[in-house]
């Protein structure tokens, strides 16, 4: 069982840890990952569009592709990652425990998980809502008309609290069916143990366009919740918290200033200076004030392109999910997908 | 000690502690005690030291905390709004109903198997033997997620019942439905006047059990036996019934039925349950099995032998002379395997049957992030509850041990 050796690896490590000592000025887990030679991202074990392994064993996802980003941005090589796939039941105890150094498991940030869990987040990189998946011959047209359904949810994940309290603001009663991730859901789904799936509406599109008959299945209009996802860091080490919250934004600036995978090169000559700075083809080198080198942004953009692109790739119509931009559009066509600026 | 003790003298030096045989065996006992107690220290230290690094302390107060979620097997009631502490009890008595009835399961097809797989007939034997090897031999949780699997690939959604010309039916003058989310059986409802039908049953049973007493004294007295069944099965039927329609049926069958996505009333045992039931049950039976078999073994020949000299039939050989000298070296591996059947029952996750483990282990753990507080909190109650088992058994063991005088 994954999960128990999870728990029981990180207790262990918990106990007999070295003292790490996190200080400020330059970053422990940056330094411990330079050394190690890769990067240790925690992704989910199997979501189509976030964390998927392809029929050539590659790892591919939206997920997947920030976290390549970043190891491009720190190594200038996006393959130097290791995708270390977590459970949602077991993604905090594993990055709590220094199993993994970024979390990209499509997590929603929340209040408690920020402060009691002892996490950052480094940004939202995908705004999602809660939905659920029907199958068209129940003949649901509204989460409304759900009341005594059986429902599959995955353990451990905000769409569990917010299930429960959904169900019982509107009067309903349900049975849930726990399980252990979007695969075990899936599977129980469709062998009617449950009448519905929840989960994030990006999830349930993307399980969707996977089924055998994408067309007999129903991801219904209601959204009943927030779920900013994000990727996260343990708390202590604010310099590499900065590294993936920049490394974040400068894909959404790429986005903003239309600065692509194929384009990149071109930009030399531009007189906007916050794209010197970004791609590192101006005088001042800003990145040093994290450890990054001059280039490392250029290369994070170079690895799978800007936002848009990586969007358009994993969830979009280039990846036949087909998941619309809406607010995950950039601030400036009517989204609000909007970065600080680079200064 | 008194009388090796060295007087005070010269003669004593430090280096006697480890080099003099009447001092070497504490001096040794203490270094060691010494030892573990710095480790467990540093241990404790160290974990403290790296939870605060992290920004965590050690704080039991979120079980008192609302849980936010819901459970759907619950035994006691339970709403999204109950305190994680609830949660926690819920999950251990989850736990302790599949521990219950595995145990039970296990223990009577055990003997059954085991008792079975030494018949002379060839074709039982070898089935046994086939029972045996194949549910001991495979992990525990492959049977789980196999029943599991098999529970809700080959049974009928609750959806198929609907219609006028329904692709399913159900058993037992529509009694029991047997859908892919678990099966579902009439559940008694107790009216007016149920306590003196239950009052009743119970003293039927009571006089039964003072019969039958009776008559086996009777048996040691006279060495004739008087069979007891039939009047055992009167007594308890007749007064019984006659209550039952006397006081007007006090106790009625609330029958399942399917309202909007699922049955409704009725008992509902989960296919989750079921598969971890039975899939531990059978596991464990296997085990149980064996020992039987080796109990039984270890009997001599000589006392069956002597028995069929005696004119026994083969079933009272084996209910009045092997079985009772076989339970006492069947009883102790016994215990080990109703500790494991216990232990295993944390498998549960794996079909979302939610024990402990479960709740306290899984959900609450991750909702919290309370990992090493929730750990212990399981870790004690897994000790507690194995230590309770082996010494009930325990003293059942002691009971019918050969008395030494």
């Amino acid at each position: 069982m994954r999960k128990s050796l999870f728990m029981v690896l990180s207790s262990i490590l918990l106990i007999l840890g070295g003292q790490a000592a996190f200080s400020g000025g330059h970053s422990v887990t940056l330094d411990d990952v330079k050394a190690r030679g890769n990067l240790l991202c925690g992704v989910s074990t199997g979501a189509p569009g976030f964390a998927t392994v392809d029929d050539s064993g590659k790892d591919v996802g939206f997920d997947v592709d920030y976290c390549r980003a970043l190891a491009a941005a720190i190594f200038g090589d996006p393959m130097a990652v290791k995708f270390v796939g977590l459970t949602s039941a077991v993604r905090f105890t594993a990055l709590a425990a220094g199993e993994v150094d970024i979390l990209a498991r499509n997590t929603t940030w929340t209040y408690s998980r920020d402060t009691d869990l002892k996490q950052t987040f480094l940004g939202v990189n995908y705004y999602d809502g809660q939905g659920f998946m029907v199958k068209k011959d129940l003949g649901v047209n509204s989460t409304l008309e759900l009341d005594g359904a059986t429902v599959c949810i995955q353990v451990g994940t905000t769409t569990e609290l917010n299930l429960a309290d959904y169900f019982k603001e509107n009067g309903m009663s349900y049975e849930p069916v726990p399980t252990a991730d979007n695969a075990e859901s899936q599977q129980q789904y469709l062998a009617g143990a449950c009448d519905t799936y929840t989960t994030d509406a990006s999830a349930l599109h993307g399980t969707r366009v996977n089924l055998e008959n994408p067309d007999d299945h129903l991801v219904l209009p209601e959204i009943i919740s927030k779920e900013p996802l994000g990727p996260l860091v343990r708390h202590g080490d604010d310099n590499w918290a900065d590294i993936g919250r920049w490394v974040l934004n400068a894909l959404i600036i790429a986005e903003e200033k239309g600065i692509t995978k194929s384009n990149i090169d071109s930009w030399k000559d531009t007189k906007d200076a916050e794209i010197h700075r970004l791609l590192g083809t101006g005088d001042d080198d800003i990145l040093a004030m994290v450890g990054l080198p001059k280039n490392a942004m250029y290369n994070a953009i170079k690895a799978g392109g800007n936002y848009g692109e990586i969007f358009e790739n994993n969830l979009g119509a280039t990846s036949g999910i087909n998941i619309e931009r809406g607010v995950n559009a950039s601030w400036t066509k009517g989204g609000i997908l909007y970065s600080p600026p680079f200064r | 000690m008194k009388a090796s003790a060295p007087p005070k003298s010269e003669s004593f030096k430090l280096s006697m502690l480890l080099s003099d045989t009447r001092y070497r065996g504490t001096s040794l006992q203490v270094i060691t005690f010494i030892i573990f107690v710095a480790v467990f220290f540093w241990l404790v230290d160290n974990t403290i030291k790296n939870l605060a690094l992290l920004g965590k302390d050690v704080s039991f107060n979120f079980l008192f905390l609302r849980a936010g979620y819901d459970i759907n097997q619950r035994l006691i009631p339970y709403t999204s709004d109950s305190t994680h502490g609830r949660a926690a009890f819920v999950g251990i008595l989850n736990t302790l109903l599949v521990a219950l009835v595995g145990c039970l399961f296990a223990t009577i097809l055990g003997l059954f198997v085991g008792i079975l797989r030494l018949s002379k007939n060839w074709l039982v034997a070898k089935l046994m033997s086939i029972y045996i090897e194949g549910f001991r031999n495979v992990p525990v949780l492959l049977w789980i997620v196999m029943i599991f699997a098999l529970l809700t690939e080959f049974t009928p959604a609750p959806k198929a019942f609907k219609g006028a010309d329904p692709q399913a039916t159900m058993l037992l003058f529509d009694s029991i439905a047997i859908t892919n989310r678990g099966t579902y059986f009439p559940a008694p409802i107790f009216g007016e006047g149920s306590f003196w039908l239950l009052l009743s049953f119970i003293l039927s049973v009571i006089i039964v059990i003072f019969i039958r007493k009776n008559a086996n004294k009777q048996k040691k007295e006279t060495g004739k036996s008087f069979p007891t069944f039939w009047i055992s099965v009167l007594i308890i039927i007749l007064p019984t019934l006659g209550f039952y329609f006397l006081l007007g049926k006090p106790i009625s069958l609330e029958y399942p039925y399917l309202k909007g996505f699922n049955f409704k009333d009725g008992i509902h045992l989960r296919n989750s349950f079921l598969a971890l039931t039975l899939a531990l049950a059978l596991y464990t039976s296997a085990f149980i099995a064996e020992i039987v078999r080796a109990g039984i073994l270890a009997i001599s020949k000589g006392q069956s032998e002597a028995a069929a000299s005696l004119g026994l039939r083969p079933n009272k050989i084996m209910n009045l002379i092997i079985l009772p000298q076989a339970l006492r070296i069947i009883v102790p591996p016994l215990i080990s395997n109703y500790l494991n059947l216990t232990k295993n029952s944390s498998l549960a996750i794996a079909v979302g049957y939610m024990d402990v483990r479960g709740t306290l282990g899984g959900i609450t753990l991750n909702q919290t992030g309370r990992e090493l507080e929730s750990m212990l909190l399981l870790m004690g109650f897994y000790l507690c509850v194995s230590l309770l088992i082996s010494s009930v058994i325990n003293y059942y063991n002691r009971s019918f041990q050969i008395v030494v005088r």
